[in-house]
């Protein structure tokens, strides 16, 4: 819970370095490309800070983005970021359970009002009433709405929370929503990503509690320092799409020799995220890396998408049996006008009388 | 609605619509002119039909010498934008891609650059024989709009593509859906307009070859 210590004096306390604590400033202004002067306002807008309030809601989820923050390589950024934020209700974190849980949701929100940050994964769903998942016995669209009400910004973590995700996906059973389609009122930051990059997460949150302001989005409501490149933009294979160099399977030459994978339906043209900078794990690998085709997991749909192996040029459906109906019904058509064509020429010629020069002199 | 929602739509429905009108359109018309047929000829031939029928498709491909001299620009532009459209459609990787997708087959591609420059030579190509269209008085007079229809959609998806390809003036994904729109237009207009010539072209120029065959002169 934030007890009002300021977070330079809560790093202090902990013995870390103002070295140290710069280094990491530094770091996370890099990763939002920030020029140089902004690591400093950044450094100084964290140290005096408060410990930030953060309210995580999981709804229609899978848990995996809270393992992918959690997870994050750098122990330095793990425990950092949950130094800055006073993480004060999340269902799979907390020790306290029930009751107990619910409490301390309405505790911080009413300690915080109008300045906690409401993190969310998960989508919402919100046909049948909204009843087709409900947590502590109100829906999760109640629940948004409640505590969406007093909070300051609102970060929508992962690609269900920030465009519907799989739960989404068609026939899309239970309606389910989108945060962005169901807070209005509030600014809400999209960081998508099945899961996301833990690095997007924590140097969004770091940027909020800096500079009190949202970062930069772009169209759909995502942090541009993480989110402004593509993929393929960035990938290091993009010499061999710009030759014409691909692999045509997963096992021939091509793919030996780490040569571009469109045509194995690679989805990095058409995807915006930092997977080819920040790479995973610590800066391992990504999958394009590991020799996968991106899946384009950080974008709206990617789950509609026509396959994950299905080129981006390539139609998303089925289209080929539907071809050869088209070009069989055309062709009887066309049998069927020629026959016609044919039967109104015979008649024309059965019609043709001769005319001579008396028809024309013929007054009447 | 969003970039990627509309290249869903175009990769998706919009995409089996115009495949569906152009493959049944097309078809509906050749096999109707083939239906139709000719009238027969009772004359005896002087020699076979068959051969200078099919030799006449390819030999017609070549300009007369006369009228080559007169504007070789143009003329070349002519080839240059054609042969780039078969190239771009039949030749480039993403679109084999797509013939993969409809047939099931698939064949190795062109390298990028050749393909991209080829582009490039066939939207200057398409200008130029736009602008010859405009200046010269008598092609002007025979223009009609579908001719400035068919040109407007055939350019626009050379462009479209292009632009997509290098990530010029919109985002990929966004340029993407609006090349495979352009390219869905064109394939709605396909039947119905003068692009027909595409196979028309081959069947009027057999016809014509065979006609002179029989009567043993050449074409
Ligand atoms: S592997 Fe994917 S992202 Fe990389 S260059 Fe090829 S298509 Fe682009």
């Amino acid at each position: 819970m934030s007890d009002g210590r300021t977070l330079g004096q809560l790093l202090a306390q902990r013995g870390v370095s103002r070295r140290a604590f710069l280094k990491y400033s530094s770091y996370l202004a890099s990763l939002m490309a920030l020029p140089p002067a902004a690591s400093r306002a950044m450094a100084e807008g964290l140290a005096k800070a408060p410990r930030q309030s953060v309210i995580w809601l999981s709804f229609q989820e899978c848990t995996g983005c809270t393992e992918s923050i959690t997870r994050a390589h750098s122990p330095t950024l793990e425990d950092l970021i949950f130094d800055f934020i006073s993480l004060d209700y999340h269902h799979t974190l907390q020790a306290a359970s029930g009751e107990a849980a619910e409490a301390a949701r309405h505790e911080a929100m009413a300690a915080n009002k109008g300045k906690y940050i409401v993190v969310v994964d998960g989508s919402v769903p919100v046909g049948a009433g909204a009843i087709y998942s409900t947590i502590a016995g109100i829906t999760n669209q109640q629940m948004l709405e409640e505590t969406v009400k007093d909070a300051f910004a609102v970060v929508a973590v992962g690609t269900c929370a920030a465009f519907g995700g799989i739960p989404h996906a068609r026939p899309n059973p239970t309606n389910a929503m989108p945060i962005r389609r169901l807070v209005k009122d509030k600014p809400v930051i999209n960081i998508s990503g099945c899961p996301p990059i833990p690095e997007a997460m924590a140097g969004t949150l770091a940027h909020v509690l800096a500079f009190g302001n949202v970062p930069e989005l772009d169209s759909h409501g995502r942090p541009l320092a993480f989110f402004g490149d593509s993929i393929h933009d960035r990938c290091y294979r993009r010499p061999f799409y710009d030759k014409g160099q691909f692999a045509e399977s997963f096992d021939d030459d091509g793919a030996r020799k780490g040569w571009c994978l469109y045509k194995l339906g690679c989805k990095g043209p058409v995807t915006y995220n930092a997977c080819a900078t920040l790479k995973w794990n610590g800066g391992v690998s990504f999958p394009i890396q590991s020799g996968h085709g991106c899946l384009g997991c950080s974008e709206p749909h990617f789950w509609d998408m026509g396959g994950f192996y299905k080129p981006v040029s390539a139609p998303s459906d089925e289209v080929g049996p539907l071809a050869a109906i088209a070009v069989a019904g055309g062709a009887a058509a066309g049998v069927a006008a020629g026959l016609v064509h044919r039967a109104a020429k015979v008649k024309a010629k059965a019609a043709h009388t001769t005319v001579t020069v008396d028809d024309l002199e013929k007054t009447s | 609605m969003t970039a990627v929602d509309l290249l869903a739509l175009a990769r998706g429905p919009l995409f089996q619509i115009a495949l569906v009108i152009f493959a049944a359109g097309v078809t509906l018309r050749i096999v109707e002119i083939l239906v139709i047929g000719r009238r027969p000829d009772y004359a005896e031939a002087r020699q076979g039909a068959v051969l200078s029928g099919v030799s006449t498709m390819f030999t017609r491909s070549i300009p007369r010498e006369g009228m080559f001299r007169r504007n070789p620009f143009v003329i070349v532009s002519g080839y240059i934008f054609h042969i780039g459209l078969f190239v771009v459609i039949f030749l480039s990787a993403p679109h084999i891609e797509v013939w993969r997708a409809i047939t099931g087959f698939a064949w190795p591609s062109l390298p990028t650059p050749l393909v991209d420059f080829l582009t490039v030579a066939s939207i200057a190509a398409m200008l130029v024989v736009l602008v010859n269209r405009m200046r010269d008085p008598v092609l002007r007079f025979l223009s009609t709009f579908q001719d400035y229809l068919v040109w407007a959609a055939t350019f626009l998806a050379f462009l479209t593509g292009y632009l997509a390809v290098h990530h010029m003036l919109l985002r990929y994904e966004a340029m993407l859906a609006v090349h495979i729109i352009s390219v869905e237009v064109l394939l709605v207009l396909f039947p119905f307009t003068k692009l027909m010539h595409t196979f028309t072209l081959f069947m009027a120029r057999y016809y014509t070859g065979a006609t002179f065959g029989r009567k043993g002169v050449e074409s």
